[in-house]
């Protein structure tokens, strides 16, 4: 007699080895933190996102694959996360601030100039594949508006003047 | 918690007894009180996101400033003083559905929602009749979702329904919502038919038309263009309520109609789109001699009551005529049938072993130990045990219930922890993946394992040696069986079923005719019996056994059939020429009986004759074929697995020379005494003639419209043959007129076919039919229960001998599109079907040589000359070694001819269809697997 509890989830192929040994390690660790594996989706589409730059087809399926979970739900997590990143981005993201405060010291006006500068709107990568422009609502430095991030570096008291420095900077320091 | 105690509350200056323990919106709508709504629904509590259902609530007498909350969210608290008619609440409603409107496209007279639309009466009744919103609006792309739904998610205002039913309610993993604010979207992870058996209910359940009915979007029509009667489904034994409806002598859709007891809400997929085999060009108009000719109606009455007159004698005298019945014919036209070639001639028309299974299950339904639950009672169950039975392939809508009892570990400790059981995300979250108890029996993946606590998969015979061994180790009386379960370690899964069920407060054991393994069944009545006697026979409840019938009047045909006469005997004594004719009532007989015993049996007889809607082989070789009506087309009772009797109202007329088949059969001149020949002439019958309805509430005799009092093109839709208006056709056979005359029922659901009320063009009218929500319908009839319970309770059955044998164990796969004859002729139902396939283990694949999705010869086990089929080979992983599962799909299978037991080797593969529209969870994939 073969005896069974627990789910079966229906899945899409993929190879079985799509994810590496060191994403799995820390999709690994996740679980142990977590009593209920849907929990640990968001994180592990965060640890697919470190290594790749962002969330393809393939990587969603396979870590929907890999927890157990059904594809469409783990869409909806991905989806639902403007930070995980279901297209590909550039080498910096530039998470910029129009919330209230920021809007108050004239971040339209400087969002213009990134715009410029990069030629590209919010949304966008730029042609060189550099840049990725995404709004963010707040990123707690109020007292310092207008702000944005590169990559995982806050700019505060941001001036129109700065940008082009600033962005050469990003450009010349990629290996 | 269900608590019954009323309480009162004060709305809008009047003072209203009200249920404690519920929320302010459900009891402001069971009052009758216009309050706009979205993301409730009656069946899945409250979850506060549309926020359309705000109210002002006031603290004590002397507040007049009140606070705004959201009906569905708030408690009913005892002397509570609320006011929806509050401009402040007003203005907000009305400003809450403004914004849910801002990216709605205003394509309402391109939408097949519009005209029963949900969110245009909140929006009139919200007051949102002007849009200032004239920027861009957010546009999505549309999915592919298969051949049943549409997808236009421009429409949609994000209130979350269609997920939480389709997902919560139903357990699908297809659907989700994604993105986030403006730009959330309901849909797939990519484009692809909709998997889950029940997502046709996202067409009712969706306020707007983002998810709408294809196949009806085809040929559409509105609703109040629509012609609706009330109506029972015929694609299974559960006996759902459903309300078709026609336009142009065209079925063109169903919908559910609410039944507190059954259906309730939803209905399954073959039921809402298999009914499209009604408008087939193939059906039979005119009656056929045996060569196909066109025989003249009062000829062809005159030859029927020719072959059953010349019976005159009995049987054995070689002179007599058999009827064969049919499951899915109504009562009166096999009581028609029965009377007319007497009831010693009367045969069931279903498979042998299904006659067996049936003797046991009604048995049993008469069994005082037992009762068999409606689908609201299994849905209360808090342990339950499905033996052998893929529930959601043969009585779909019964494993929607069996997905919600397992619900009841969830709202336990909502109970526990003071939470509402109507605050549905609040007791989600709690519970988390928290269950009570489902266990399976079965020899392969069934669609509720996803929900099971505990699986037991082997070979039928096995099955139901540990079946057997469970009743044993539930109550020591009951019989041992050898060979049972010999694991006696603590992870022994009997041991573990027989706590669950033995710890529950309502356990409910499910089997059913549909593997036609009398074993199984005598296994379920074991532990149920078992169960009862450990839990005392003093003042405890019955336990409920729920045995499921395979059609819609399995029950019907088994009640009025005496218990020898199965189909096998009809054969026999037609082939052994004890009998000269006969006549084969809604029945092809080569689904039923192996090829050869029919062939043999029709080509002994001196004249057959068959009754049908369709062609089919039994037509092909009868004498003489009467086509009759289809199940929208006349009125008609059938008994359900509960032996529950309700009436079917005729929809539309059939303009052919078809008939239903007790006038074909019947000296009856009207549909009343066709029923009450069974009523007073057959016992258990007696309590059948209460389905009929009592037409004295009816005010002054006056009919009741199946049309609406829109309906349009009257005076129109008959133009090209004739100018002058015809005159209404008279339905002289029920309550029900076939026009808009007469007295709709707008108070009570006397005879409620399609609900409306002021204000409330959608299906959400139902609330105002229902004595309070969820309730039973005011004045409506929910069916009357035949079957009896004796006095006296059965005895234990002993076990299955222990019959091993050479080959491999074949019981059949059903499938909820293509196993049920009749929507299987349906277009949209083909567009979802497989080619006939066999399940098999990897293990069994392996050792005969079988690849994934190629031909596989069936062939007697041990008989080199016996049938032998070719199928699809299906690899599946959870299919258990030594048994294989044959889907018969509508290739001609001789699946009675092969036997229990059955050789496998490699064959062409077969053309047709594949196995592409197959939604199973353990498809073997790769090689690695097999």
């Amino acid at each position: 007699m073969s005896t069974m509890s627990g789910q079966v989830i229906a899945s899409t192929a993929l190879p079985s080895d799509y994810l590496s040994d060191e994403e799995i390690a820390e999709i690994e660790h996740e679980r142990t933190l977590y009593p209920d594996t849907r929990a640990v989706g968001l994180e592990a589409l965060k640890i697919v996102q470190k290594q790749r730059g962002w969330v393809s087809d393939e990587s969603l399926l396979a870590v929907a694959e890999y927890l157990g979970l059904p594809v469409a739900e783990l869409e909806g997590v991905a989806t639902f996360f403007n930070l995980i990143y279901r297209r590909p981005v550039g080498k910096n993201v530039i998470l910029y601030c129009n919330s209230v405060s920021c809007w108050i010291m004239g971040c339209d006006q400087v969002r213009e100039k990134v715009s410029e500068e990069l030629g590209i709107e919010f949304g966008e990568t730029s042609e060189d594949g550099e840049f990725t422009l995404i709004p963010v609502p707040c990123l707690g430095d109020c007292d310092r508006a207008p702000v944005m991030m590169v990559g995982p570096d806050l700019h505060r008291n941001l001036d129109r003047q700065d940008l082009g420095e600033l962005f050469s900077r990003y450009r010349n320091n990629q290996d | 918690m269900t608590d019954n105690a009323k309480v009162q509350i004060t709305i809008d200056g009047v003072t209203y007894e009200v249920n404690a323990g519920s929320n302010l919106l459900q009891e402001c709508l069971s009052l009758g009180l216009d309050l706009p709504y979205f993301c409730w629904h009656p069946c899945m509590g409250s979850v506060g996101a549309c926020r359309q259902c705000a109210v002002k609530q006031y603290r004590n007498d002397e507040d007049n400033a009140g606070i705004m909350t959201m009906a569905c969210m708030t408690p009913v608290q005892p002397g509570a003083r609320i006011s929806i008619e509050d401009p402040q609440a007003k203005a907000f409603r009305a400003g809450v559905i403004e914004s849910l409107m801002i990216s709605h496209p205003h394509d309402c007279p391109v939408c097949e929602e519009g005209g029963e639309c949900h969110l245009q009466d909140m929006t009139l009744m919200s007051g949102h009749n002007y849009r200032r919103y004239d920027k861009k609006k957010v546009t999505h792309r549309n999915q592919y979702l298969g051949p049943f739904i549409n997808h236009e998610m421009n429409r949609c205002i994000t209130c979350y329904r269609c997920v939480r039913f389709y997902n919560e309610y139903a357990g699908g993993e297809d659907l989700s919502a994604q993105a986030s604010h403006h730009f959330t979207y309901f849909g797939r992870h990519r484009e692809g038919t909709l998997e889950s058996e029940f997502s046709g209910n996202l067409v009712e359940v969706c306020p707007t038309g983002v998810f709408t009915d294809k196949v009806f979007s085809e040929s559409y029509t509105r609703k109040w263009d629509l012609q609706t009667a009330p109506s029972v489904c015929a694609g299974c034994g559960v006996g759902c309520n459903i309300a078709p409806g026609e336009r142009y002598g065209e079925l063109r859709r169903v919908v559910n109609r609410y039944h507190d007891e059954l259906n309730g809400y939803f209905i399954c997929d073959r039921g809402r789109f298999g009914t499209g085999y009604v408008n087939d060009a193939e059906r039979l108009k005119t009656p056929l001699d045996g060569a196909g000719n066109e025989l003249d109606a009062d000829a062809a009455g005159q030859q029927l009551r020719e072959i059953a007159g010349s019976a005159g004698g009995t049987i054995g005298s070689a002179r007599g005529t058999i009827g064969i019945g049919s499951p899915r014919a109504g009562n009166e036209a096999n009581f028609a049938l029965r009377k007319l070639v007497g009831e010693e001639n009367f045969h069931t028309g279903y498979s042998d072993s299904e006659h067996a299974c049936m003797q046991l299950i009604a048995e049993a339904a008469g069994d005082p130990q037992f009762h068999n639950p409606s689908i609201r009672e299994i849905e209360q169950a808090d342990a339950v045990l499905v033996l052998g039975e893929d529930v959601t392939n043969t009585a779909p809508r019964i494993a929607l219930a069996l997905r919600q009892s397992v619900r009841n570990k969830a709202l336990e400790l909502a109970d526990g922890a003071n939470i509402p059981r109507w605050q549905d995300a609040a007791v989600r979250e709690l519970a988390q993946q928290e269950r009570s108890p489902l266990c399976i029996l079965s020899s392969g993946a069934t669609r509720l394992d996803d929900v099971a606590s505990d699986r037991v998969i082997d070979t039928p015979s096995a099955l139901a040696r540990n079946a057997f061994e469970l009743a044993h180790r539930i109550d020591s009386d009951a019989p041992s069986a050898e060979g049972g379960s010999s694991a006696e370690d603590d992870i022994d899964p009997l041991a573990r079923i027989a706590d669950h069920l033995l710890a529950a407060s309502r356990p409910l054991i499910v089997a059913g005719a549909s593997s036609g393994d009398v074993d199984l069944i005598k296994a379920a009545i074991n532990i149920a019996g078992a169960l009862r006697k450990r839990r005392g026979n003093g003042a405890s409840a019955p336990v409920d056994l729920c045995l499921l019938t395979t059609e819609v009047n399995s029950m019907g045909l088994h009640l009025m059939t005496r218990p020898k006469n199965s189909l096998g005997e009809a054969l026999r004594k037609l082939s052994a020429g004890e009998a000269a004719n006969v006549i084969v009532l809604e029945n092809d007989l080569y689904r039923r009986a192996p090829h050869a015993q029919v062939d043999a049996a029709l080509a002994a007889a001196k004249a057959s004759v068959a009754l049908d809607l369709l062609p089919n082989r039994t037509t092909a070789k009868a004498d003489l074929v009467l086509p009759v009506t289809a199940f929208s087309e006349q009125q008609t009772s059938y008994v359900n697995y509960e032996g529950r009797a309700q009436l079917a109202y005729q929809v539309h007329r059939n303009h052919s020379a078809a008939r239903p088949a007790w006038q074909w059969t019947g000296d009856f001149e009207h549909f009343r005494q066709a029923l009450l020949e069974g009523a007073d002439s057959i016992p258990v019958f007696a309590k059948l003639r209460d389905v009929l309805p009592d037409t004295s509430s009816l005010p002054g005799g006056i009919k009741v419209p199946r049309q609406s009092e829109r309906y349009s093109g009257r005076t129109a839709m008959k133009a090209n043959l004739n100018v002058h208006e015809p005159k209404q056709a008279q339905d002289p056979e029920s309550a029900l007129a076939f026009s808009m005359e007469g007295v709709p029922p707008l108070r009570d659901a006397t005879i409620l076919a399609s609900t409306w009320a002021p204000q409330w063009n959608s299906n959400q009218s139902i609330s105002k039919f229902q004595d309070e929500i969820n309730g039973p319908l005011r004045q409506g009839h929910g069916g009357t229960l035949l079957l009896e319970k004796r006095t006296e309770s059965g005895g234990f059955f002993p076990p299955p001998v222990n019959g091993d044998g050479a080959g491999l164990e074949l019981l059949p796969a059903h499938q909820i599109f293509g196993s049920e004859e009749l929507s299987s002729r349906s277009e949209a139902i083909r567009k979802r079907m497989t080619g006939a396939f066999v399940a098999v283990a990897p293990a069994d694949a392996v050792k005969h040589g079988l690849k994934q999705g190629q031909g596989v010869r069936l062939s007697v086990a041990g008989d080199a000359g016996g049938v032998s089929v070719t199928a699809l080979t299906c690899i599946r992983t959870q299919t258990s070694p030594g048994a294989v599962a044959l889907h018969v799909g509508d290739r001609e299978i001789d699946f009675h001819g092969l036997g229990a037991r059955v050789e496998l080797t490699p064959a062409e593969t077969p053309h047709g269809r594949g196995l592409g529209e197959l939604i199973v969870s353990d498809l073997a994939r790769e090689q690695g697997d097999v």
